[in-house]
């Protein structure tokens, strides 16, 4: 019997002939008998996938066969949102392209887009998140009540929200896990009982103006026009910069990875479009009086809100997790993962970040009321979350979605409000294209399951 | 290719029970390094429960649990895991929304600092599924989903072998696969023991346990019926054991099996 050692490098030298690239390429292996032969067959097959140098013609093709399989990505989205540019564009020149209702755009989309980040959470897990809308409300209310009634500096008061929605979040995911109600259950309980907390803060049919100049110049003011650009300008440098150097340490790994050149397309595509969107938000939007040019300051603190949690997601174990326990359960249950932990973890986010949108929405109304967050606003963020690419059924999904998902509800209302004053179009449209985009996921699901992705 | 050597794993003498049903009897179990140890029986006779009293998953009664000779508390899965040894279940535990290397890894990524070490885990992932001689797949960063039943098992195993694990216990690992991925499976087991791991199968099927397994052990009622090379007795003889218990002069004795019974 040879040793186990002995076996064991035997096993591991031809481990290394299947990931030797030169054997596949060399023709020597081909004139030789029939075994050398199957061996260099194999070997064309073994990872032939994680080759470290991918031609940019390659990298399409595989594009292609996935879009086939069913993977569509963030795409349906995009294409939705460019029908939707270019029609209202089309009807409205004038008024749908103007510098001012852009930078109307971009804010009204602003908090749902904040409060569609973090219900992504638990809808990555497969539950559902709807009380998130008025817990913004109640944060909302909460700091414009501490400003306005104790005069307290408005950072503070935001802390204060934050705990509470955290708080409310830890409560939800307890009665989820710890209990075993199903999380619609559970949030549409909250859904309804957070309104009467809710009522008792903003005192029945009442307002709290919002009149921190802070929090209300979130929406209401921009980032100086020199700041605008330094921003933008430093955020594709980094970006570029960071894709570069990641593309360098995994090529020198040996690890597989999508050709540097098709990279940094991505990055020059999507930094263009920044630049374009800073050049049009550079144009004075005052109608008269002081400039009113830059970015909106909510511009750049949902990025920044980005780029947090796609770290998160996909860069950290907790992100991992996530994924895993809502892919499954029970594997990730064996794996060792403590899944009730996760699952309130994301509710704790999931009701944080709608603290963050609730005063987001009261920042751009101007005040906040006994009604803030109770109508449509969780339905919208559910919706922009599902438009930009996130699965109901969880385990799919990453925090961008929420942001061009969010482009879209947001784009319906604003680009109908230019046609007519009626809102019957908007609601009926909003719908279709939810229905859509779930139409185009169960579809792609569908296509997924046969092609096996 | 016999008990020359001192076994890695030994149960002796463990009872189990889960209030007034007895489920284990007096079972005694020895696995080797290097050998596939197949343990058959029929529905009902205890091969779950013994596997998962060796997990840590059940806490046994009475009776020695001995590892590397020497006697150990196993209290829960993680020290069944600190010890080596590892359980590759029937219903695999992959997630099918996460790709290769993040399956192999879950609950136990590599880190440095905060972030994952992906270019860490996925060469590790490339050399244990290399080391087994996995040839079939053509990415470690292909979801799961994608993968055959065959190479989904395949990963599972791996899975289980990436963490210098000592004993991996196969839960009816081709129960669900076709003749081509069955062959890859048992192929893999082989090889698993090659490379100096003590395998224990649990299969159903006779002509498996047969062509791959070093050793026998068929469970009859919850009782060990025998500990046998698999050259020494034909697939009749197993079926008999697993069936009445005892076979020709070999199982249990004939007082016991109708006890049992």
């Amino acid at each position: 019997m040879t040793t186990p050692d002995g076996q064991q490098n035997a096993a591991a030298a031809s481990g290394d002939t299947a990931l030797g690239e030169n054997a596949s390429e060399g023709t020597g292996g081909y004139d030789g008998e029939a075994a050398t032969l199957s061996t260099a067959l194999e070997a064309r097959t073994a990872f032939s996938g994680d080759r470290s140098a991918v031609s940019v013609g390659e990298y399409f093709q595989a594009y292609r066969n996935r879009i086939r399989g069913g993977d569509l990505g963030a795409l349906p989205a995009l294409a939705g949102l460019v029908v939707l540019v270019v029609v209202f564009a089309a009807l409205r020149w004038s008024t749908f392209t103007s510098a001012s209702n852009f930078a109307n755009l971009l804010t009204q989309a602003a908090s749902i887009t904040v409060l569609a980040m973090g219900v992504g959470f638990v809808l990555l897990l497969g539950e559902i998140d709807l009380s998130a809308g008025v817990i913004g409300g109640v944060g909302a209310s909460i700091s414009a009540q501490l400003i306005d009634k104790q005069g307290m500096p408005w950072w503070v008061t935001v802390i204060i929200a934050v705990a509470v929605g955290l708080a409310m979040g830890v409560l939800t995911g307890f009665l989820v896990t710890i209990v075993g109600i199903p999380s619609f259950v559970v949030t549409l309980a909250f859904f309804l009982a957070w309104q009467g907390v809710l009522l008792a803060i903003a005192s029945e049919g009442g307002s709290i103006p919002d009149t921190n100049p802070v929090i209300f110049g979130l929406t209401h003011s921009s980032v100086s026009l020199l700041w605008s650009w330094v921003i933008v300008i430093a955020a594709i440098v980094v970006w570029a910069a960071y894709v570069a150097v990641t593309a360098q340490r995994r090529a020198r790994q040996g690890l597989a990875q999508p050709p540097l050149t098709v990279q940094l397309l991505k990055v020059g595509g999507v930094g263009l479009l920044a630049v374009l969107a800073t050049a049009a938000l550079s144009i004075n939007r005052a109608l008269i009086g002081k400039p009113d040019q830059g970015i909106p300051w909510i511009v750049p603190i949902v990025g920044v809100l980005l780029v947090i949690w796609t770290f998160v997601q996909s860069r950290t174990q907790f992100g991992r997790f996530v994924y895993a326990v809502g892919g499954n359960k029970e594997a990730a249950r064996r794996a060792g993962i403590r899944v009730p932990r996760i699952i309130i973890a994301c509710f704790v986010i999931s009701s944080g970040m709608a603290v963050f949108s609730g005063i987001i929405e009261g920042s751009r109304i101007g005040s906040v009321t006994a009604s803030s967050g109770t109508g449509n606003q969780l339905l919208f963020a559910v919706a922009a979350a599902v438009i930009g690419g996130t699965s109901l059924f969880g385990g799919r999904g990453k925090a961008r979605d929420a942001i061009i998902g969010g482009l879209v509800i947001a784009l319906i209302p604003n680009g109908l409000g230019l046609i007519t004053d009626s809102s019957v179009w908007t609601y009926i449209i909003t719908g279709a294209v939810l229905l859509l985009a779930a139409s185009v996921d169960a579809i792609t699901r569908r296509r997924r399951a046969s092609s096996g992705r | 290719m016999t008990s020359t050597q001192e076994p890695i794993l030994e149960l002796r003498g463990v009872n189990k029970s889960f209030g007034a049903v007895q489920v284990l009897h007096d079972v005694h179990l020895a696995l080797y390094p290097g050998q596939v140890t197949a343990l058959v029986g029929d529905n009902g006779a205890g091969k779950s429960t013994l596997v998962k009293c060796i997990a840590g998953i059940h806490q046994i009664d009475n009776g020695d649990y001995l590892f590397n000779g020497s006697p150990v508390h196993v209290t829960g899965p993680r020290d069944a895991a600190g010890l080596g040894i590892e359980i590759v279940y029937q219903d695999l535990a992959l997630c099918d929304n996460l790709d290769i290397v993040q399956n192999m890894f879950l609950g136990r990524e590599m880190k440095s600092g905060v972030v994952l070490d992906e270019a860490h885990m996925e060469n590790r992932a490339k050399e244990t599924l290399a080391s087994l001689s996995v040839r079939t797949v053509s990415s470690v960063r292909q979801l799961v989903s994608s993968l055959s039943g065959g190479q989904r098992q395949t990963v599972a195993i791996a899975k289980a072998v990436l963490w210098n694990s000592k004993v991996v216990m196969l839960d009816e690992p081709t129960a669900a696969l076709g003749v081509a991925q069955t062959r890859q499976v048992l192929d893999l087991v082989r090889r698993l023991a090659d490379n100096g791991l003590a395998v224990m199968l649990i299969s159903h099927n006779m002509n498996d346990v047969k062509e791959v397994s070093d050793r026998i052990t068929p469970l009859y009622l919850g009782r060990v019926a025998a500990d046998v090379a698999a050259a020494d007795v034909t697939t009749g003889q197993i079926v008999e054991l697993i069936t009445t218990g005892r076979s020709g002069d070999i199982g249990l004795s004939r007082a016991l099996a109708q006890e049992s019974a």
